[in-house]
């Protein structure tokens, strides 16, 4: 049955990764992301190579666990490695019967497949060293200034919330429904697709009532306990920067002046 | 036809850091035409026992029979078995999904491959045994009636399978006392009308005026096994179990630590009454 | 001993209620008071209005004609509608339907964080709520981890939290297991004989009925009896024509009594019964 550890990629742990304050986390993973599509070359992806190593052991995450969020990548990864590697022109290294590789392609296709690591891998240390909960309070602080345009951060922050809150419940809920139907007769498992389908409605229809049942039952909760919207709210889980969030923001603006800096000395062709 | 239990363990989570045994080498054997109340604290494994009967889950060790039968055998055919023993879970309202109370009814029967007039004569026959009128309901929407309605139309569902074991998970859970009376009155014919019914109750005072046999689990086990009068005797047992027992047999206890001459395993309403009258024309004589 | 006053917290007069413009009165012209301190069990069958009638009391709904009073303010007024659940907060019938954070402590938190409560001030009413209704060591836990039970004692530390005088609990107990019911019921007595707080209590169950200080029996949207537990559940015959029960000794005692034993008037209990019973047929008393 569910537990308090599974939701969604969060892994609990106490490390100092854990500990940075989600806004910072987000801003630096953006950052990150900026970084990779910035680096046109090996000597910058070492780098940020060096700086993914030392963030994750520094978050305490095992290994196996970060890598598993490549693991639905690996198609991708090597489609992209051999369309580049065969479809780019250029000067060719060699052939293989009719299908040319050439140095481009070569160049390329490592690039590109890194970018695609990397970009998984920083994003997956983000949601393991940051509960859902906390990430939504970092977005909503920081999309807030964007109240003045009436954008609902707000509200959607209480959306993302509630729903947290809500998927064990309702997954619990799930798992009756289908016992339930299983009990007269209902089969989840078997025929094709369309069969499957239509073998969804005595689950999904009661389970979308209920959904909403609940929803008119929390707003009424929510109001009895004057619940008016997000003005004049003040906040129990406070969000502070500490020197541990700017030291980790200036580790971030070195890598991003480095990767430039390689990317100007660096001769192309060097390396690949 | 029979149900046994023979040294049935259950482990969720087997092999995880949430490893849990839900049902400790339970036995027990359901005769034809008994009403069976299971009881125990929450948590003591009556869910995980009662979704054995019908074959939804599977004893981790063990056997479930049916007429001597290993229903998790080899060539079992599930499906078939999973007719004859119905099942109604804790607030089975919420399980209504179709457009119409019929076509919800019909589910169960429709599942089981039957031919539209077999499915509608059922739909019918459920609907009369929870006293819902055919005429007035059958066509509404099962979201437009009132709870204690949409639960008998969730049971209506269970019965058009006309299984002949009928297992419910606390039916009154829920309802106020006409709904409650509602319900027990619709499982007290049944029983009458010879189905063989398993229910878990919390509820002493429910039990005291059905079951003809008592089931009382702690722990994922059997704590012990009687008629009402045997189990509510041991009033140090159903401490024990979480369970309290009917007031009637609470006021013969208290009544006989006075000193008061009432035998010691009275235990409804009726009978106190007839002794204490007894014992009051008895003290005018005097 | 509780202290009760005389003073009147919620005046109800002559209240009508209907969902929409043309359909049925819900509720027909019900008038009541409450005092401070009091408590007070509300029952009635499935589709009686008392659960209506709860929530006239905290705004929730307003009357479509009379008005309610609460510590002095009227519900009709919409400025006062926040200041009036500040004071009369409300517990419900679905545990988990009425909590909305991710962590009990949160939880309890949201009703401060609406009120725009200062967060040190938070923390200390936080932790003054929790221990109040006994869940400090669940402070962290996710509500999905929770029996019953404890999810409606974390809402009633959620209203707690906003210092009200006066708890309404809507059926709180019908979904749960007769221990959650008990724990329940056992908190309320207990903020209401410590902390003075007014508890409005709707339910069917006659034996928690059986311990508030007044009962009012609402039958078809009125109000059919209002009077001490002794009192009502000796009207018997009138509480099962209203498709109500009434506690199994009290039932008990009327049987008796008809076929001439002449026990007294107002037992409720087991304990009331066992003395009563003694009386009459322990001579050596």
């Amino acid at each position: 049955m569910l537990n308090n550890i599974t939701l969604g990629q969060y892994y609990p742990v106490d490390s100092v990764i854990h500990r940075l304050d989600p806004r910072m986390k987000i801003c630096l993973t953006v950052l990150m992301i900026v970084c990779v599509f910035i680096s046109q070359n090996l000597v910058g992806f070492l780098l940020i190579l060096l700086f993914v190593i030392g963030a994750s052991h520094l978050s305490k995450v095992p290994f196996r666990v970060m890598m598993k969020g490549l693991k639905p990548l690996r198609f991708i990864l090597i489609l992209t490695f051999l369309l580049n590697l065969f479809f780019t022109q250029g000067t060719e290294l060699f052939h293989v019967w009719f299908i040319s590789v050439s140095r481009e392609g070569l160049r390329q296709s490592i690039h590109y497949s890194l970018r695609l690591i990397f970009l998984v891998i920083s994003t997956s240390l983000m949601t393991l060293t940051t509960s859902p909960i906390a990430l939504s309070d970092g977005l909503e602080m920081l999309l807030s200034p964007l109240k003045i345009f009436h954008f609902p951060a707000h509200e959607l922050a209480m959306m993302m919330s509630i729903a947290l809150r809500f998927i064990p419940t309702l997954l619990e809920e799930t798992d009756k429904i289908m016992k339930a139907q299983k009990a007269r007769g209902a089969d989840f498992e078997s025929g094709n697709l369309l069969a499957r389908a239509k073998a969804m409605i005595p689950l999904l229809v009661p389970l979308f009532v209920s959904a909403f049942r609940r929803a008119g039952d929390l707003a009424m909760a929510m109001e009895s306990r004057c619940y008016h919207g997000g003005e004049n709210r003040t906040r129990l889980r406070v969000l502070r920067i500490t020197r541990q969030d700017l030291v980790a923001l200036a580790a971030m603006c070195g890598l991003f002046a480095l990767i430039l800096i390689a990317n100007v000395f660096v001769p192309k062709g060097l390396i690949l | 036809m029979s149900i046994e239990l023979r040294e049935v363990t259950h482990i969720y989570s087997q092999g995880s850091a949430f490893e849990r045994k839900a049902l400790d080498h339970v036995n027990l054997k359901i005769e034809d035409g008994e009403f069976i109340a299971l009881c125990g604290h929450t948590g003591c494994g009556k869910s995980t026992l009662v979704q054995h009967l019908n074959g939804l889950l599977q004893p981790t060790e063990g056997q479930v029979l049916i007429n001597g039968e290993d229903i998790n055998g080899e060539n079992v055919n599930r499906k078939k078995l999973r007719q004859s023993v119905g099942l109604v879970f804790q607030y089975p309202e919420y399980q209504l999904f179709e457009e119409t109370v019929a076509k919800d009814i019909a589910f169960g029967p429709k599942n089981m491959g039957l031919s539209e007039k077999e499915i509608d004569l059922r739909v019918r026959r459920a609907m009369d045994h929870v006293h819902l009128d055919y005429a007035k309901y059958a066509e509404s929407s099962p979201f437009d009636l009132s709870g204690g309605q949409m639960r008998r139309v969730a049971i209506a569902g269970v019965l058009a399978m006309e299984p002949s074991v009928l297992v419910l998970d606390e039916p009154t859970a829920g309802l106020d006392p006409r709904g409650r009376d509602r319900i027990l009155g619709i499982v007290s014919d049944l029983h009458k009308e010879g189905a063989t019914i398993v229910m878990v109750s919390h509820s002493m005072d429910d039990v005291a005026s059905l079951a003809t046999r008592m089931v009382v689990m702690m722990n994922g086990t059997i704590a012990k096994t009687g008629t009402c009068r045997e189990v509510f005797r041991d009033r140090q047992l159903m401490d024990e179990a979480g369970l309290g027992i009917p007031s009637a047999a609470r006021l013969c206890q208290q009544l006989r630590s006075r000193g008061i001459d009432l035998p010691d395993d009275l235990y409804t309403q009726d009978e106190l009454h007839e002794h204490l009258i007894r014992l009051w024309k008895e003290a005018k004589g005097c | 001993m509780k202290s009760m006053t005389n003073e009147t917290c919620i005046q109800v007069e002559q209240v009508e209620y209907s969902y929409e413009e043309s359909s049925d009165k819900v509720l027909k012209g019900v008038s009541l008071d409450v005092r401070k301190g009091e408590f007070i069990a509300i029952l009635g069958h499935n589709g009686s209005g008392k659960s209506t009638l709860a929530k006239l009391l905290n705004a929730l709904y307003v009357p479509t004609s009379g008005k309610v009073v609460v510590c002095g303010m009227n519900t009709s007024e919409d400025d006062l509608t926040w200041t009036i659940r500040q004071k009369a907060g409300m517990i419900f019938q679905n545990p988990d339907n009425q909590i909305v954070a991710t962590v009990v402590r949160e939880d309890v938190a949201f009703g401060l964080e609406n009120m725009g409560v200062p967060h040190d001030e938070m923390v200390r009413r936080i932790d003054d709520a929790l221990a109040a209704v006994h869940m400090t060591e669940r402070a962290d836990s996710a509500p999905h981890m929770l029996s019953g039970g404890q999810k409606q004692r974390v809402a009633i530390a959620g209203v707690l939290a906003m210092e009200p005088e006066i708890i309404i609990a809507d059926e709180s107990t019908a979904m749960l297991d007769p221990n959650g019911r008990r724990e329940v019921l056992d908190v309320m007595h207990r903020l209401n004989r410590e902390k003075n707080i007014t508890v409005v209590w709707i339910t069917h169950y006659m034996e928690e009925a059986a311990t508030a200080d007044r009962i009012i029996v609402i039958n078809n949207g009125d109000i059919a009896m209002n009077g001490t537990p002794q009192d009502v559940f000796s009207h018997v015959s009138e509480m099962h024509q209203m498709h109500l029960d009434v506690p199994p000794m009290a039932s008990l005692a009327n049987d008796l009594r008809n076929d001439g034993m002449p026990l007294s008037s107002g037992i409720l209990t087991v304990d009331d019964m066992t003395e009563e019973v003694c009386r009459l047929l322990c001579p050596s008393n």
